[in-house]
């Protein structure tokens, strides 16, 4: 059972507003810039649904820091997940976008939080099936630790030691119609 | 998009939602995607077995569920009529049983009665799939029609649908009333009276027994094959009366809207029910149906095999 917890609940502590998502995705892009010299290969991959609106921002900030226009796509995880008939219900499956041929081309995969670990293997796996990147890298708002599978992320907004038991709730506009906001809520 | 898939089972589109059916059409969006991949292959169902039990012929409805099992890694076995121990008089019930007793998590059932799909699936755990059930339903045809609809004119609400030809014996005309129906289309069934009879009104389709005034004002026609095997007596003096009166020759085609859709779930009997020419032609999606029906066989037996078991 999920507790809906409201954002002003006295349980939940918000760790980024508006002005410092937009600051770490700033920053993001920088590194993005800075570590990755062939612009053009770059393909920024967001998992949905928040993962796709962050790529499409990162895009937007690198292309106004540098000029250059960055490709971006969609990768669905969930055929590829290692917990259906886990699960309750169903994750809504969407269609994959990711130019072809991939080959010679470098994936950063963009995600809000990171966990476990899984979404991201997911995402590797799905992605070896358009092709051969020659590399694939991880961006990621929130790394909240606790990961299960050996995974790192290159790109991190934040670093935030949680509990288990605690939840991050990610609200952007694009998804969900309400200002930017990473809340820490507690159990 | 707030609607989950809770059934274990597809027996029919008349118990499906509006909701439900534009899930299963979403969903078949992503894995129709699947197939355009250097890696055509998702593990979706690694792991699981499915069965395709058909007991009553069919090669492209088979192949279509085998090619889906295989893109979703599942594991598949094909039995037939001829190949399965109901010529030696086992019962229905006793072969899923049996086919269960082996572990099989999905059953494609093609069966020659009415309800044989859903008399399988309230007695065995595995989830049941309906491939067509005497003259009742084909829900994967349904919907794979309808994706097609759906990817060519972007909506259903106010559009025309025709269907044409042996609507008594067809199951995929029932599928197809029920789920264009719920989508809000209107749908108007032609043939001949003996064929088509004025009870279906009562499901909230039209009838009529003349296509020429049918075919200016529809947007989508799907021509529906005579089914030979399911009629005991004659319903029409002969082939070449029938082609005369409902066959969509070239001739009758120019009453077609230009953008009308020329639909039709196979096997064709060319120069009967639709000429040659005509469905090879432009406005023909015949075969985009098939590629279709692929991807929509693969949402369905992601969403039944898939729900958590209890």
């Amino acid at each position: 059972m999920t507790k809906q917890l409201k954002p002003n609940d006295i349980n939940s502590v918000r760790i980024f507003d508006a002005a410092t998502t937009r600051r770490a995705l700033r920053r993001i892009a920088h590194e993005i810039i800075e570590r990755n010299s062939d612009l053009s290969a770059l393909v920024l991959v967001g998992i949905p649904a928040r993962g796709v609106a962050l790529a499409q921002r990162l895009a937007t900030d690198i292309e106004a820091i540098e000029k250059a226009r960055v490709e971006t796509g969609i990768i669905d995880v969930s055929m590829h997940r290692d917990d259906v008939r886990r699960r309750g219900t169903l994750p809504v499956v969407r269609a994959s976008q990711l130019p072809h041929p991939l080959d010679h081309r470098i994936v950063i995969i963009v995600d809000d939080v990171l966990f476990t670990g899984r979404t991201c293997r997911a995402a590797m796996d799905a992605i070896g099936s358009f092709g051969r990147p020659v590399s694939i890298q991880l961006a990621v708002l929130i790394d909240r630790g606790h990961r299960e599978l050996p995974i790192r992320p290159d790109y991190v907004g934040k670093n935030l030691p949680t509990a288990r038991t605690e939840r991050i709730r990610v609200r952007l506009e694009e998804t969900d119609h309400e200002p930017d906001a990473v809340w820490l809520e507690k159990e | 998009m707030n609607s989950r898939w809770t059934r274990k089972d597809l027996v029919g589109l008349r118990e499906l939602s509006a909701e439900e059916i534009t899930l299963v059409l979403e969903t078949a969006d992503a894995f129709k995607q699947v197939g355009t991949r250097e890696v055509k292959k998702v593990p979706a169902l690694q792991g699981k077995t499915l069965i395709n039990l058909f007991i009553e012929p069919s090669t492209r409805t088979r192949t279509s569920f085998e090619l889906a099992a295989k893109r979703l890694s599942a594991d598949i076995v094909n039995i037939s009529a001829a190949t399965s121990s109901l010529t030696k008089g086992e019962t229905l019930k006793d072969t899923a049983k049996v086919l269960e007793a082996n572990h099989a998590d999905i059953i494609v059932l093609r069966h020659s009665s009415a309800g044989a799909a859903h008399f399988l699936a309230t007695r065995v755990r595995a989830s049941v799939i309906n491939a067509g059930d005497g003259a009742h339903e084909h829900p994967t045809q349904g919907l794979l029609d309808l994706y097609t609809i759906r990817e060519k004119k972007g909506t259903f609400a106010g559009l025309q649908v025709a269907i044409i030809g042996d609507i008594l014996f067809s199951r995929v005309a029932r599928s197809n009333i029920f789920a264009l129906l719920k989508m809000g289309a209107r749908v108007t069934l032609v043939g001949p009276s003996t064929l088509v009879p004025r009870e279906f009104e009562q499901l909230g389709a039209k009838v009529s027994h003349e296509v020429d005034e049918v075919l200016p004002t529809a947007d989508v026609v799907n021509l529906l094959r005579i089914q030979h095997e399911r009629q005991r007596k004659e319903y029409f003096p002969g082939i070449s009366e029938y082609i005369r009166f409902f066959g969509l020759t070239k001739e009758r085609a120019k009453l077609l809207k230009p953008d009308c859709l020329i639909m039709h779930p196979g096997p064709i009997n060319r120069g009967v029910e639709i000429d040659s020419e005509l469905a090879d032609g432009a406005q023909s999606v015949i075969f985009d149906q098939v590629t279709n029906g692929l991807a929509v066989r693969m949402a369905v037996l992601y969403l039944c095999a898939g729900i958590a078991t209890p």
